[in-house]
């Protein structure tokens, strides 16, 4: 057995073939004629031109243009005349082969862009040794493995796959991979999830241990590997592997349907984002909107604040991505744990408690000023919502709105079109502002109920720390009363409520949340058709009795039992 | 020789998207194109060279053309850089 990350999601149970990374010695050698030695580097070259423009046009099928783009990066750097041309410059000065002045030249660069801390510039390191690797190969004559081109199915083994190998991977002849390094986030990583191929990455030394036509299990959630597992563990890997199967299959029957009860109550099922890139997920599943953009990852990562339009380049993609459905963006949620480096904040005793979120924003209301124009702007283009965290009071709603309300006042003097009418929410997450509920209502368009904060912030649970984590628990009675209290004090004010934290996935709250009449779940994207699904097997009027029956169940762990009997699922 | 001194004003500066269609540019021409920044010159026609000098929003760059066609080349990619790439 061993222990990898689990990258993207599946049960595979196949046969390995291992990707051996050809260890090409190269030596310099003294060549005679330089003219023949560049004539080879160039029809290298040219072969390796035509490899990458095949690469690029299965990508663009497969994957679209945004992945696709990758090697038009890799046609730029094979006619880069700093690499391939001081390759040459190098032939013909120093009378050496090919192959070592590739080495010579490419070295230093690749060095250089491992060294930056930028990630896009990190990233570069890798085409480089991706391009310079394939010229090499196609000089020395060595065979490129080519996963598109595979005449039985298998489970690749590989110390690290490059945008090449996985761009060429066919879906049904590959079954799943398994890299020894990178990380959830890596290139690999995002790859598999993309082309929803099961992969574990991150798994150390498993080369040692596999060998090509050996038979190897994983789980693409949990990323343990079984190297030649026993008969028994086969049948189970299958047994499971046919489960999830007929689970995706079905749950693929409900892209398209509506989100509906047994007794016809529609509800909206949307999906939390973090990026304009995750737009490709929420489409895939289906979601019905946006229930949460988390816009402080525009903030992160960077040297500096980002810029009104690069924000509305963001707010706008998303917006105009899902042509019309709702889009909540919530404002800047920096402070607590979440920290920018451009940005220094005092340190606090008490972070959580501290300065940060809209706190943070009404005390530089220039910062929150780009951001709320940015985020008018995008609105003319879709259906964008605006949603301010961490909202204790009603005296912060009426300061937040007064803002909005001066920067539309300028757009319209500038000319800027706007949607008038966009709504304005807060985000539910301290208990203040569920208890006085009925007062803020008056005076937004929407609540969305954020469950992780409002646990801890309830039960004075601090989640990170593990002396005190079974702690927080979202049956706890406390929570549900809260929930209950919010979306009924909500809906006497004629407003819709939602939900964003992460128990508007869970599936053992879903049913109590449908029967206190949530209008909006959302939740990872993932989670979306599955949650649909389970709404579809429920009655509304049922769950209200469920819903009243928890909610006066004196502990959590009751709660949770009442709900283990009481609701049977298909699954 | 002909060159122009511009500053950077679009957000990502000369990284990503902007660096390649500057590359781009700069090489539909037949002369010598180069950047100078912080007194280290760079090939206008090496994606790697333009990656590896790190120009970011607000600094001066010189670009510089020699030969066939300098006068449009300096012209059209001060350009570039002055409308901020479009972005």
């Amino acid at each position: 057995m061993v222990k990898g990350i689990g990258a993207s999601p599946g049960i595979v149970v196949g046969t390995v073939l291992v990707k051996k990374e050809e260890e090409i010695e190269i030596a310099k050698k003294t060549i005679d004629s330089s003219e023949t030695e560049i004539l080879n580097l160039q029809s290298a070259i040219e072969k390796s031109r035509t490899q990458i423009q095949a690469l690029y046009d299965i990508a663009l099928v497969k994957m679209g243009e945004e992945e696709a783009k990758i090697f038009e990066a890799h046609q730029m750097v094979l006619d880069d005349p700093e690499v391939f041309g001081q390759v040459e410059n190098k032939i013909n000065n120093e009378k050496i082969n090919a192959e070592y002045a590739i080495e010579q030249v490419v070295a230093p660069f690749i060095q250089m862009f491992e060294m930056m801390e930028d990630e896009y510039l990190k990233e570069r390191a890798a085409d480089l040794k991706d391009v310079a690797g394939r010229v090499t190969k196609n000089l020395l004559g060595i065979d490129m493995v080519d996963f598109s081109n595979l005449d039985s199915k298998v489970v690749i083994v590989a110390n690290d796959l490059t945008p090449s190998d996985t761009a060429a991977m066919d879906k049904e002849m590959v079954l799943g991979f398994v890299t020894e390094i990178g990380g959830r986030t890596s290139h690999s990583a995002i790859m598999a999830r993309t082309l929803e191929i099961p992969a574990v990455v991150g798994t150390g030394n498993v080369l040692s241990q596999v060998a090509t036509g050996d038979v190897i299990a994983f789980n693409g959630d949990e990323g343990v590997i079984f190297v030649n597992p026993n008969e028994e563990k086969i049948a189970e890997f299958k047994a499971e592997r046919e489960k999830y199967d007929a689970f995706r299959t079905r749950l693929s029957t409900l892209v398209g349907k509506e989100s509906v009860s047994k007794d016809g109550i529609h509800v909206e099922l949307a999906a939390n984002i973090g990026t304009p890139e995750d737009l490709d997920s929420v489409l895939r599943n289906d979601a019905q909107g946006v229930g949460l953009y988390r816009s402080e990852f525009l903030y992160m990562d960077r040297n500096s604040l980002p810029t009104e339009e690069e924000q509305f380049d963001a707010y706008k993609k998303v917006v105009a991505g899902l042509e019309g459905k709702p889009v909540v963006i919530r404002t800047l949620d920096i402070g607590g744990d979440k920290k920018l480096d451009y940005l220094p904040l005092p340190e606090e005793m008490n972070p959580f408690l501290g300065y940060r979120a809209i706190r943070l924003c009404l005390d530089r209301d220039d910062i929150f000023r780009t951001q709320l124009r940015a985020l008018l702007r995008a609105s003319a283009f879709g259906n964008l919502k605006v949603m301010f965290p961490m909202i204790s009071s009603v005296e912060e709603l009426r300061d937040a709105k007064a803002i909005v309300e001066e920067e539309r006042v300028k757009l319209r003097e500038e000319g800027i079109t706007f949607d008038e009418k966009m709504e304005i929410g807060i985000m539910i997450e301290i208990p203040a502002t569920a208890v006085i509920a009925d007062l803020l209502a008056k005076e937004v368009d929407f609540f969305s109920i954020g469950t992780n904060d409002l646990i801890q912030y309830t039960t004075a649970v601090d989640r990170m720390n593990e002396k005190i984590a079974h702690l927080y628990n979202p049956c706890h009675p406390a929570l549900l009363r809260l929930v209950n209290m919010v979306i009924q004090a909500g809906h006497k004010e004629g407003i819709w409520v939602g939900m964003c934290g992460e128990v508007a996935g869970d599936p053992r709250l879903i049913p109590v949340l449908l029967g206190m009449g949530l209008d909006e779940f959302s939740m990872s994207p993932i989670s979306v058709l599955n949650a649909r699904w389970i709404i579809a097997q429920l009655s509304q009027e049922e769950m209200k009795t469920v819903a009243e029956t928890v909610m006066n169940l004196p502990t959590a762990s009751e709660v949770e039992a009442y709900l283990a009997n009481t609701i049977q699922l298909e699954d | 020789m002909k060159e122009a001194s511009v500053i950077l004003i679009n957000a990502t500066g000369l990284h990503a998207r902007p660096a390649s269609m500057f590359v781009k540019e700069a090489s539909s021409y037949a002369c010598d194109v180069t950047v100078e920044k912080d007194g280290t010159e760079y090939n206008a026609k090496s994606i790697m060279g333009i990656l590896s000098m790190g120009a970011m929003k607000g600094d001066e760059i010189i670009v510089r053309a020699n030969g066939e066609g300098e006068e449009e080349a300096v012209k059209a990619l001060a350009a570039l850089i002055e409308t901020g790439f479009g972005e």
